[in-house]
């Protein structure tokens, strides 16, 4: 079994549920993300999303474009995000999902990308524009390379197609609570429970749910219902408004993270 | 000949659906919809008379006379899409989109703009169907084509700006995709030209292949024969791919006329073919311009509709297969086609346009007298009249 596999089962097996974070790689420079991903790791998070920076993120809220032009800008490419990664590795017992859009994976080429993200220890993929329709040409290289692929399940993926997804996923499956881009809001559907349950019916696969989660209550709530909460935009913009004093901005997050990892332990 | 595209929505290696999951069942409903009412013939039937009372079609297949005297070979035809109503080819397709969306139930039309030309088209298809509008445009765009906003405004559209990015027309269509994402249920976004995810590049290649349709029954009305070439200008590609298609099996060459900018060498173009590379944008594989990391690239043209990295699945397969060759124009050449068509036809032509016309006047020679060239005269210039005066150092009140 994956370390993320491993990770879930591990909680479960002490009634917690896992607390999977997102920040945005080279936000604001790949050197501060390396203390960032350790602060992280340190402060109890179970899973760490690292995303990487594109030019068009379309399935991003207006947080976490803001963090990927700041890395774009800071000079962030995929390649040194991973040779990033391979160094920190080792000094982290946190699985690590690579999340992105296709397009940075697709110019670096699958092959490549494949062999170099398994060498950095990269434990799962998820790439938000790749539908299992397209995800073939990737899959064929990161399979192989035991990398699990991460897919998405929305609250409009209904019958065949939901049955379809669940058969392809590997890991555990990301449920986006709301038809929207990711971004933290101020309520969830009513009826999020009723469809994680619909969900679970099909999958033995941890059931995480992201996009709008933002304070410990929140996440206390939807850990209830599901095995993993991620926390993405409320983190970035912890980041973002301590840019400028990373001393300050360690601390921040330190104790986000400690929150939110409270509210899904009792 | 295959036909394509294929099941999955591939043109080849090209198209597809990159997209979010949330919007995967949208595409697929939209797919489906539109299969069963092509099939059951009820949309295209409804369309027609739209088309020929309302938009005003079939439009003409002018004769440039003077024109082709200047070029020095070829006789030049124009196909005159500038004067189909709100001015350019765009009604052709929203107004068969704004006819699905209302057979599909939906109530709300979104649509990205660059020029401001589909915007238009999607307010005034909007206006006519009683459905409420709201138009993206990038902040850059919604300076220099005013003349358009203040249009769409006045149908009743509302018009989001976009700051993002270069604040063009990407990023219009970066967060149209972010808008439908949210409100998918009662919103149909129409897509203005042959780009996107599956089923877009085939639904907006449909409604605009009544271009090319006519254009061949009228050329062989007026010579006898086929014409020897066809020339359009290619953004997104949908003027392009309208006047094409119904060619693709016939004896016809093709040229798709890319905006060159500064010219390619200069990096500041929007030529996605003739100086990009294979990769994923706005949900399809197609031709784009990147960075070696796999960033888009800021583009430049000085026609606003022109200004896109990237360009529909379909004319990438032709660029590959040889079927349609590509080659790009530069600003300047674009600008003098402008005042070229302008004083010598009476006609004054969208800037992107003006780009085919620039390169028909080119390739007449080669073609030689005798033969015949059909460039899409794809929307009128009234819109970059500003874009023009200020080139001039002319300031108008």
């Amino acid at each position: 079994m994956s370390r993320i596999g491993d990770t879930f089962q591990r909680l479960k097996s002490n009634g917690q549920k896992a607390l999977i974070v997102y920040l945005t790689a080279g936000d604001p420079s790949l050197a501060v993300t390396e203390r960032l991903l350790l602060a992280v790791g340190r402060a109890g998070a179970d899973i760490i999303e690292i995303g990487v920076p594109f030019s068009d993120p379309t399935a991003d809220g207006p947080t976490i474009q803001r963090a990927q032009v700041r890395s774009l800008k800071s000079g962030t490419t995929l390649a040194g995000i991973l040779d990033m990664i391979g160094e920190v590795g080792p000094r982290l017992s946190t699985p690590l999902v690579l999340f992105g859009y296709f397009n940075p994976i697709m110019k670096y080429g699958p092959a490549g990308f494949a062999d170099r993200a398994r060498r950095a220890g990269i434990d799962g993929l998820l790439i938000v524009d790749l539908p299992f329709e397209e995800a073939g040409e990737i899959r064929r290289h990161t399979d192989p390379a035991g990398i699990d692929f991460i897919n998405l399940v929305s609250p409009v993926s209904g019958g065949r197609r939901l049955g379809r997804i669940v058969a392809d996923a590997s890991g555990f499956l990301y449920y986006i609570s709301v038809t929207g881009v990711t971004g933290a809001r101020n309520s969830l559907p009513a009826d999020l429970e009723e469809r994680i349950s619909a969900v679970r019916d099909i999958t033995d696969l941890p059931v995480a749910v992201g996009f709008g989660i933002a304070d410990p209550e929140t996440a206390r709530r939807v850990g209830a219902v599901a095995d993993g909460v991620v926390v993405g935009s409320a983190l970035v913009s912890l980041i973002e408004q301590h840019g400028g004093d990373e001393g300050r901005m360690l601390e921040e997050v330190e104790s986000f993270i400690s929150s939110l990892k409270g509210s899904l332990t009792t | 000949m295959t036909r394509y595209p294929d099941a999955r929505g591939h043109f080849g290696q090209y198209g597809g659906r990159y997209v979010a999951e949330t919007l995967m069942p949208a595409l697929i409903e939209l797919e489906q919809s539109y299969r069963r009412e092509k099939r059951e013939r009820r949309l295209f039937s409804e369309i027609g008379p739209y088309l020929a009372k309302y938009a005003g079609r079939p439009t003409p297949l002018w004769p440039a006379r003077r024109l082709t005297e200047h070029a020095g070979g070829a006789r030049i035809w124009l196909k005159r899409e500038d004067l189909c109503h709100t001015g350019a080819h765009k009604i052709n397709n929203t107004l068969g989109q704004a006819i699905l969306a209302r057979r599909m139930g939906k109530s709300r039309l979104i649509a990205e703009t660059g020029a401001g030309q589909h915007g238009v088209a999607t307010a005034t298809a909007a206006a006519l169907f009683g459905l409420s509008c709201e138009v993206f445009m990038g902040t850059t765009d919604i300076q220099r084509q005013s003349l358009n906003v203040f249009r769409m405004k006045l149908l009743g559209a509302g018009v989001r700006p976009v700051d993002s990015g270069s604040a063009t027309l990407k990023d219009a269509m970066n967060e149209a995709m972010r808008d439908w994402v949210s409100t998918v249920r009662d919103t149909f976004y129409i897509i203005g030209t042959v780009a996107g995810p599956h089923p877009y590049p085939m639904i907006v290649r449909d409604f605009q292949a009544v271009i090319g349709r006519e254009a061949k029954r009228q050329i062989k009305q007026a010579i006898g024969r086929l014409p020897d070439c066809l020339v359009a200008c290619v953004g997104g590609g949908s003027n392009a791919m309208g006047l094409f298609y119904p060619f693709v099996g016939d004896d016809v060459a093709m040229i798709g006329v890319e905006a060159a900018g500064d010219g390619i060498a200069s990096s500041r173009h929007a030529a996605s073919i003739c100086g990009g590379s294979v990769g994923v944008l706005h949900g399809a594989k197609t031709y784009v311009l990147q960075d070696e990391h796999g960033q888009i690239t800021e583009t430049h043209s000085i026609s606003a509709g022109l200004d896109y990295p990237g360009v529909g699945p379909e004319h990438s397969l032709f660029a590959d297969s040889g079927r349609v060759s590509y080659r790009a124009v530069d600003d300047n050449a674009a600008v003098e086609a402008f005042h070229t068509l302008t004083r010598l036809e009476g006609i004054i032509p969208a800037l992107e346009s003006a780009h085919a016309v620039a390169a028909a006047v080119c390739i007449a020679p080669d073609i030689g007298k005798g033969g015949n060239i059909i460039v899409n005269l794809s929307g009128r210039g009234d819109k970059d009249i500003n874009t023009i005066a200020s080139l001039m150092e002319e300031t108008l009140r």
